[in-house]
């Protein structure tokens, strides 16, 4: 590597962030993450630093800064204001209050203020739906804005006090539990579940022992205790709560029998599935179950380290999490000889995410957790035998977790008697939107859309999006339908539009979340979800025509057909179920020609308007007919 | 001698050795599947997709999928052909390619594919980017108007010359191809004419200086013979400098 300017003198912050991570590559992530949170920015001098004490090419070190969306070369101001544009966001009218807050601020969003005080921009999802619409202040979440709020924040920034010092009950966010069930009503103290898995262990080697049905099974079977919590998960019928709904005891029952010396449990806490929050009502006062379930797993699969990947949105959240892990340590749950049981050994660390959705799929995920850019890995083979560092990983959902945390402690009978014969437990549903009640429903599987909308107050419903854009949008005539693995599928979101929304806008806000979170490896998602986003731009600015519905159709098709991972497969979702649901939607923004060009005569000259300060009818061009 | 295992593309049976995978095996028996971001020489990545064939009825990338005995796949279809066409006419968008002016012409896979697939539309409208030539080496052209992002240049760099000259960064639409120097310039990096990561670019952004049209328009390899006819040529192999040393 040749680097032209001599070594900058490095922050004395920069040398202790480098000491606490020990100079790992791995940990390239997380230091960049702390950095940007100390300088306000990553520079290229630092970048540079970096990448000597961690002996990573330069490359490395700048291709992670350019993919996440919370990490920046250039400075964007001592106050970053990030609005959550999610479409709830949007009904709630974001874009309304943030132009309020630029107004305020006399800047233009995404530009940096002049004096490098403040920057104000759009961030996909937050995850605060039911108490929006929801921004970030400097990585801190603060719900619920309006224009007095807003005044207030304009009026701390002006006066440049620091977020650290500003009111409490701005960053006061609720659970908003609306319905609870086995996993919000636990009656779990922390360890309970470990000492139950532990306990199971011991009285199934007794049972073994007695029950013996041939020297050939009781001679190669190894060590009972571990199995025993796998076959109440495994007779739980649990599958992950993440959407796949993968069958947890499979997964673990791989993981464990892969070859390899060290093994890995891994939470995917990266809850971007915009209108999904019920992995942050989890982690805030739940904790313990998920580390317990963690735990639980780390026990039957044999790993000995695991990892919280949270996102970069829950920033807030990480204090409170590591004290519950201290907490853990302290009384045994947690670290060597876990409740004094020789050679089970197992602890967590947190890593933090940094505004990228598609480290939610599980081998970006742990490409992240390596500290690299967050791209899908090639399948075969799976993280189960090739995971963090190519070594047995299990990765499993913050809410799939909990269930199996409750499973040790309850038995798989226990689980399976809530549900359906193919969907067993519950499901916490985070439901926003166009009700009375948003917040989180835990609900039986097999629930109906038209129970839980009666539940949270929904009127006049028009459609409901359930699992968010990659899921399935669904109009009155399914609202029978069940929330359950053989029917409608979900990770949890539930977002209700009433009669009064624009379907159309909905997908197009959708359209161009995809396209903002395309990791970009392959072409159909990097091109495709661009161009799709442009295309429902050029129908929204009226000048879409049918021929524009085929060219979504074509783009749907490809994507669907040969995307390189799941965000790009779903990417199509929100389009072809609108389009096929709420066609009349699309077709009130179309002009009644069979094409027309994207290129936008008039348009073209608004930069010269700009810069001459003409707006009189001889600056126009116009391409309709004179009437 | 037992007989190895084998799989059916369009109806014919491909032999495969052990970890092969479809693309390679098919490339090894001389039966061509359109491809780009593939290299003979390197393990394939996956990221272009305009390999993507149906293997028992699944869309799966031919050039990451394993071949498995007695599987059956199809390539040559109007639907497969129709999707592969669709993409590369996503190439063409996204970049700045105009044949008629460049150099790589008739040596450009990008344009052999859009041609034996028989492209004849843009498709989509153009993205038109902003991407700078950089002329700072003074061996190498680095002509990122062309790049299709296959990260062969930097698979190359990384796994062959040892270098890291090449990396990417950005995401999604903004994703782009960068070299590894403070300045951004490729004069400042250890590049050389002779690396491997040189001759690795199947669209003409890694050019070496003081060698253009040395063989006249006309007479290149895919002037001569469609991509199609050339599938052998693409049969795997060890990278060059890794032969020499054994």
């Amino acid at each position: 590597m040749s680097i032209a300017s001599p070594a900058p003198q490095p922050a004395a912050a920069l040398g202790a962030i480098l000491e606490r991570h020990d100079r790992r590559p791995e940990q390239l992530l997380q230091i960049l993450r702390e950095v940007q949170e100390h300088l306000g920015h990553v520079s290229d001098d630092i970048q540079a630093h970096i990448a000597r004490e961690l002996h990573l090419p330069l490359t490395r070190v700048r291709g992670v800064v350019g993919f996440y969306a919370f990490l920046s070369a250039t400075p964007w101001g001592r106050y970053r204001v990030l609005f959550s544009d999610n479409i709830t966001d949007r009904m709630q009218g974001n874009m309304d209050l943030l132009d309020h807050l630029c107004r305020r601020l006399l800047l233009e969003p995404g530009h940096p203020s002049e004096d490098g005080l403040v920057s104000v921009d759009t961030t996909s999802c937050t995850g605060l739906c039911d108490q929006g619409p929801g921004l970030l202040v400097n990585g801190r979440a603060i719900p619920a804005i309006s224009r007095e709020r807003l005044d207030l924040i304009a009026e701390l920034i002006l006066e440049g006090r620091p977020v650290t010092a500003w009111p409490a009950e701005l960053f006061a966010i609720v659970d908003n539990v609306c319905r609870a069930d086995m996993v919000l009503d636990n009656d779990l103290d922390p360890g309970d579940a470990v000492r139950a898995a532990l306990a199971r262990g011991d009285m199934s080697q007794v049972e073994q022992a007695a029950n013996t049905r041939s020297w050939r099974e009781a001679n190669v079977a190894p060590p009972q205790g571990p199995l025993a919590t796998l076959n109440e998960i495994r007779s739980a019928n649990l599958r992950g709560r993440g959407g796949a709904g993968f069958t947890t005891a499979y997964k673990w029952e791989s993981c464990r029998n892969a070859q390899g010396e060290q093994r890995y449990v891994v939470c995917n806490a990266d809850e971007g599935e915009p209108g999904t929050f019920k992995d942050r009502v989890l982690l805030a006062s739940h904790a313990d179950l998920v580390f317990e379930g963690m735990t639980v797993c780390a026990y039957v699969v044999g790993a000995g380290r695991g990892f919280l990947y949270l996102r970069g949105e829950y920033r807030y959240l990480l204090g409170a999490l590591e004290e519950t892990l201290a907490r853990r340590r302290r009384d045994h749950l947690l670290g060597r000889d876990i409740l004094g049981t020789p050679g089970f050994s197992f602890d967590i660390e947190i890593h933090v995410g940094a505004g990228a959705y598609v480290c939610g799929e599980e081998s970006a995920l742990i490409e992240s957790l390596e500290g690299k850019r967050g791209i899908p890995r090639n399948r075969p083979p799976y993280p189960v035998t090739h995971g963090y560092l190519q070594r047995p990983t299990t990765v499993n959902n913050v809410e799939t977790f909990c269930a199996a945390a409750l499973i040790a402690a309850h038995g798989g009978d226990w689980y399976r008697a809530t549900g359906t014969p193919k969907s067993a437990g519950t499901k916490l549903m985070s439901v926003a939107g166009d009700c009375a009640r948003p917040g989180i429903y835990e609900v039986p599987f097999g629930t109906t859309v038209a129970e839980l909308l009666a539940m949270s107050g929904a009127e006049h419903t028009q459609a409901v999006q359930i699992s968010g854009p990659s899921g399935t949008c669904i109009g009155p005539d399914e609202f029978e339908r069940r929330i359950a693995f053989e029917d409608l599928a979900t990770a949890g979101a539930f977002t209700v539009f009433d009669e009064s929304r624009d379907m159309f806008e909905v997908a197009r806000n959708y359209a161009h979340f995809f396209a903002h979170e395309s990791c970009g490896f392959c072409t159909p998602c990097r091109v495709g979800t661009t161009i799709l986003a442009a295309t429902m731009d050029k129908i929204h600015d009226g000048h879409g025509t049918p021929y524009d519905l085929e060219e979504i159709a074509t783009l749907d098709r490809v994507l669907n057909q040969s995307a390189h991972c799941g965000l790009g497969h779903t990417s199509c979702n929100p389009t072809l179920d609108t389009i096929k649901r709420f066609r009349p939607a699309y077709e009130l923004h179309l002009k009644d020609l069979d094409f027309e060009p994207a290129f936008d005569l008039d348009g073209a000259l608004r930069r010269a308007r700009q810069m001459t300060g003409r707006d009189d009818p001889g600056a126009h061009l116009t391409t309709e007919p004179e009437s | 001698m037992s007989t190895s295992p084998t799989f059916t593309l369009d109806g014919r049976e491909i032999p495969f050795e052990a970890g092969q995978t479809v693309l390679q095996a098919a490339l090894t028996a001389d039966v061509y599947i359109p491809h780009l971001c593939y290299h003979p020489e390197f393990k394939p990545h996956g990221s272009c997709k305009v390999c993507t064939i149906k293997a028992d009825g699944r869309h799966v990338s031919a050039c990451t999928w394993p071949a498995r005995h007695g599987m059956v796949v199809e390539n040559a279809t109007e639907e497969l052909d129709d999707l592969r066409r669709t993409l590369v006419q996503m190439l063409f968008a996204e970049g700045n390619h105009f044949c008629p002016s460049c150099e790589y012409s008739g040596h450009c896979l990008l344009q052999a594919v859009g041609y034996d697939l028989q492209v004849e539309t843009a498709g989509f409208r153009h993205f038109f980017p902003v991407r700078p030539v950089d002329a700072s080496h003074p061996e190498v052209w680095l002509d990122l108007n062309r790049c299709i992002l296959c990260e062969l240049c930097v698979r190359a760099s990384d796994e062959v010359d040892g270098k890291h000259v090449f990396g990417l960064s950005g995401r999604g639409a903004g994703k782009h191809l960068i070299v590894n120097a403070l300045s951004g310039r490729l004069a400042d990096t250890d590049m050389a004419a002779t690396d491997k990561a040189a001759e690795v670019c199947p669209v003409g952004v890694i050019l070496k200086k003081k060698a253009g049209f040395r063989v006249p328009i006309g007479e290149r390899p895919f002037d001569r013979e469609p991509v199609s006819a050339q599938a052998a040529r693409y049969a795997p192999r060890p990278p060059a400098r890794h032969r020499e040393e054994d």
